[in-house]
């Protein structure tokens, strides 16, 4: 189905960046401004495309969050020369499988087909970068449609409605304190202009990116590419207001009610993420920090949190060093038995206060530093993976050109470097709480199935 | 006009070259008598195992139910001579993954690997030393115990998980595919109970192996032999009991949730049976084809009444489920169960249309690639092949047999396997 990641994703491993440069990228950039990527990778009979829009929700206004993944929805609805459905359907004939999502930082459209279909792939997204049809009444379905999604992922969901309210009390300025699939009182309110508005902003060559992944040759889907794409006109995007978040003054707390058993607790530092590849120190070392704390079933948080002082059943942490605005650092758990989530949040301080004071050991540092190598190796083994890696950081504003190099920096990270990040970003004054508060269900709702 | 497409699609469907993408399987048996599947594969400097026993939760005691994912589990927290915490830092030094789950049938270990030799051969022991050597340190048993029962009544509030465990039990009632972990059941086992159900499961002729990727045959055999030799020789498979069917029913559970959730469905197909392959190519049309299914049309697509709807036929060991599955806004799940209802109806009425048929067959044979463009995904479809004991040649006569559905075909299964007086609904969470 439609996926709409949000940034923290706690149960993937926080090393989230480039593939080591052992399949070969080509890049071309057309006279329009699309930018062409391809990758190839020629293990099976297959390819993936994906059209990246540098467009996601931090590029909302007030009144009209959640539009940037409405609008995602809609371009499964129809142009003038493809009716509405008819672009899934085309894709399923042609044996192949799509979806689409959107970030804070971007929204992609993929699909994975024999190779011997990208040409079509091609022409069906070329034809809907600019030519979508917004049919008033479809707008109106689809919205119902996002409702139950927003319902669903977050509505429903203790733990999204946590996170939900810690990142709108972290951000006070900056767009990330909205949340992707937006609010629901503006999803209510959306009327189909302002969707209209959003992709006649934002929907061409010269803000995408198309990455190809898979059995090709690469001379082959640049021609493909100037063929189908080639012909778009490029247009003025809007301004992007850099939005800076002011300096945060102090510790922020906040509780959350739901129904739930299990306590959870997260805390979120504010952090920076990569600018300057080549200058930069402190996200390298911010990455290595979140291995150490939780990266592997050996890591300081297993080990000490949950093994020996069982003072939690699951704790995590988490940290991108990519994306287009402010980094955060996140921390979460939910309490052992008998434990309640202050003495969880205490341990979990009291990790970072460990390497606060006596760094990381050189084996810790080795053994991250190894995960991310096999991490690198194994996501060449999903086509996917591999699209959606080049997506990203060209989305974020890193060429995919130098991800070998953040590589290196990342094995160059010193245990110095992680007792830094560890002392100079993990205070109360970039800090914020939040806490589950587990509300018990009605009676009626409990008994049955308990017993089933 | 209806002719015209007819064709059309007819002929797009010829000239599709059908790719018959399917890597060779081989296949031996280790001296300890596991049954082992190899597909060697040098593209990447990568190797994945899956070690499945007949040991998933059918297999578990009523009043020890739990037990199943409690000793898989255990079995990597501690071997002899190293601790929970070495055998994790040793896999995380060569850069290893061990995973692993547990379903009805199957208590599954995968470890990926590097294949370098350094890396592989410290993956390896680990992997040996946990199907041979663990040792469910009592300490452990208990924390995991806890944090089984933390995770239990944490699912007993979520509405997914209510609406899951009340449709297996309403599909199977006391057959052990309807049996669920509960509180009481958890809080009695002891660690006893767990070296017990290892030692009565986790057993050569219980096992199968599944490797796929860096590795000449004549290493992937050493492998086999080293991982496997320690396993004990009895006790043998055991067969689980045939279900019956039962009698149609619906069931409502409160729930404060924003969204109704919704299971329609009875147990319908068992592994390696020949209706097989009219179900799955009839179900792309009803309800698994994602966004062109006909579920999806009409409760997403022309209602907007939930963001997501499936039907789905899982075959296990014994007749597993047929499902129907979405979530709406509670105040519309009476519209929305109507109208997938009538959706079901329909189809079995009438079957796919022809231009239906095609697409369906197209999609399948054409996507087919798609599924094993992976070692993962390759491991995933072996690990089944060769635990359900399919044909070896099942990947390579896939598009023939979906190419062969006709149907009347599908109208007969349907018929047979999805019969209305079988077919048992839960809703949580409607009004």
């Amino acid at each position: 189905m439609r996926m709409r990641p949000t940034r923290l994703i706690p149960l993937l491993l926080a090393l989230t960046l480039a593939a080591p440069a052992l399949a070969e990228t080509f890049e071309r950039q057309l006279a329009n401004g699309l930018r062409v990527i391809v990758k190839e990778d020629r293990r099976a009979p297959t390819v993936v495309h994906m059209v990246c829009y540098r467009a996601g929700s931090m590029d909302e206004t007030n009144g009209r969050t959640g539009v940037a993944h409405v609008l995602e929805h809609m371009m499964f609805k129809g142009t003038p020369t493809v009716g509405p459905g008819e672009f899934n359907r085309r894709v399923a004939d042609a044996g192949g499988r799509d979806n689409a999502f959107t970030s804070h930082d971007y929204t992609a459209y993929f699909q994975q087909v024999p190779e011997h279909k990208l040409g079509e792939m091609m022409q069906l997204e070329a034809d809907r970068m600019r030519h979508l049809s917004l049919d008033p009444a479809e707008f109106a379905q689809e919205l119902r449609v996002v409702m139950e999604e927003r319902r669903l992922r977050t509505e429903d969901q203790p733990q999204s409605l946590l996170f939900e309210q810690l990142t709108a009390t972290a951000f006070q300025a900056h767009p990330y304190r909205v949340p992707v699939i937006g609010w629901m009182n503006d999803l209510e309110n959306m009327v189909p202009a302002d969707a209209r508005s959003w992709y006649d902003n934002w929907y061409a060559p010269n803000n995408a990116t198309v990455v190809v992944v898979g059995d090709v040759d690469h001379q082959a889907v640049f021609k493909l590419a100037a063929q189908h794409y080639g012909t778009l006109q490029p247009r003025q995007l809007p301004v992007r207001k850099p939005q800076d978040e002011p300096r945060q003054l102090g510790i922020r707390r906040l509780v959350v009610k739901a129904p739930a058993d299990l306590p959870l607790v997260m805390m979120a530092y504010k952090v920076p993420v990569i600018r300057n590849v080549e200058q930069d120190v402190d996200p390298y070392a911010l990455e290595l920090l979140a291995a150490v704390l939780a990266g592997h079933d050996a890591a300081r948080f297993s080990t000490s949190l949950v093994r020996r002082q069982r003072l939690a059943v699951e704790a995590e942490a988490s940290y991108d060093s990519t994306a287009r605005g402010p980094g955060i650092f996140y921390l979460q758990g939910s309490p052992g038995e008998g434990k309640t989530v202050s003495e969880l949040e205490a341990g979990l301080r009291a990790e970072i206060v460990a390497v606060q004071e006596r760094s990381v050991t050189a084996d810790e540092l080795a053994r991250a530093k190894a995960q991310l190598i096999a991490g690198q190796i194994y996501k060449l083994d999903s086509m996917f993976a591999q699209a959606i890696e080049i997506g990203q950081l060209e989305a974020v504003g890193i060429p995919y050109a130098q991800h070998g190099r953040l590589l290196e920096k990342l094995q160059a990270v010193t245990a110095e470097q992680v007792q830094a990040v560890a002392r100079k970003y993990f205070n109360e004054q970039g800090l914020t709480v939040g806490e589950l508060d587990p509300q018990p269900l009605p009676p009626a709702a409990r008994s049955p199935a308990a017993g089933s | 006009m209806t002719a015209c497409k007819c064709l059309l699609l007819l002929f797009l469907f010829l000239v599709t070259p059908v790719t018959s993408a399917a890597p060779p399987i081989e296949r031996w048996q280790t001296a300890s008598g596991v049954r082992v599947l190899f597909v060697e594969s040098h593209a990447l400097p990568i190797v994945d195992i899956q070690v499945d026993f007949a040991a998933g939760t059918a297999y578990e005691n009523f009043a020890q139910a739990g037990i199943a994912s409690l000793t898989r589990e255990l079995v990597e927290l501690g071997v002899a001579g190293m601790d929970e915490t070495q055998i994790a830092s040793r896999m995380a030094d060569v850069g290893a993954q061990l995973s692993g789950e547990v379903d009805r049938d199957r208590a599954s270990i995968i470890l990926r690997t590097l294949s370098m030799g350094d890396k592989r051969r410290v993956a390896f022991e680990l992997l040996r030393a946990i199907l041979s050597t663990p040792q469910f340190p009592a300490a452990v048993f208990e924390r995991e115990k806890a944090r089984s029962l933390a995770a239990l009544k944490e699912a007993l509030t979520r509405p997914e998980a209510l609406v899951k465990r009340a449709f297996w039990s309403a599909m199977y009632g006391s057959h052990p595919y309807g049996r669920h972990e509960t509180t009481e059941s958890l809080a009695t086992l002891e660690r006893a109970d767990v070296l017990a159900f290892h030692a009565a499961h986790y057993t050569a002729p219980r096992a199968r192996l599944a490797i796929v990727g860096d590795l000449s045959r004549a290493q992937a055999e050493a492998v086999a032999e080293e991982l496997t030799a320690a396993l004990a020789t009895s006790p043998g498979m055991t067969a689980i009991a045939v279900p019956e069917l039962p009698s149609s029913s619906e069931q409502r559970i409160a729930h404060p949730a924003a969204q109704a959730h919704l299971l329609l469905g009875l147990p319908a197909l068992k592994r390696g049976d020949p209706d097989f392959f009219p179900l799955i190519v009839g179900n792309y049309t009803l309800g698994g084809g994602g966004f062109v299914s006909r579920l999806m049309k009409a409760v997403r697509d022309q209602r907007g009444f939930a963001y997501s709807v499936h039907s789905h036929f899982q075959p296990l060991a014994q007749l597993g489920p047929f499902e129907i599955g979405l979530q709406t806004k509670k105040e519309q799940a009476q519209d929305a169960l109507a109208v997938t209802r009538e959706v079901l109806a329909s189809f079995l009425r009438e079957g796919p249309s022809d231009e239906e048929l095609l697409a369906a067959k197209q999609n399948l044979i054409g996507s087919f690639p798609l599924h094993l463009d992976s070692n993962r995904e390759i491991l995933r479809s072996v690990a089944v092949i060769g635990f359900y004991e399919l044909p070896l040649d099942y990947l390579d006569r896939y598009s023939d047999n979906i190419e062969e559905v006709t149907l009347s075909d599908i109208k007969a299964a349907f018929a047979r396997r999805v019969r209305p007086e079988h077919l048992v609904t839960v809703i949580v969470a409607g009004e």
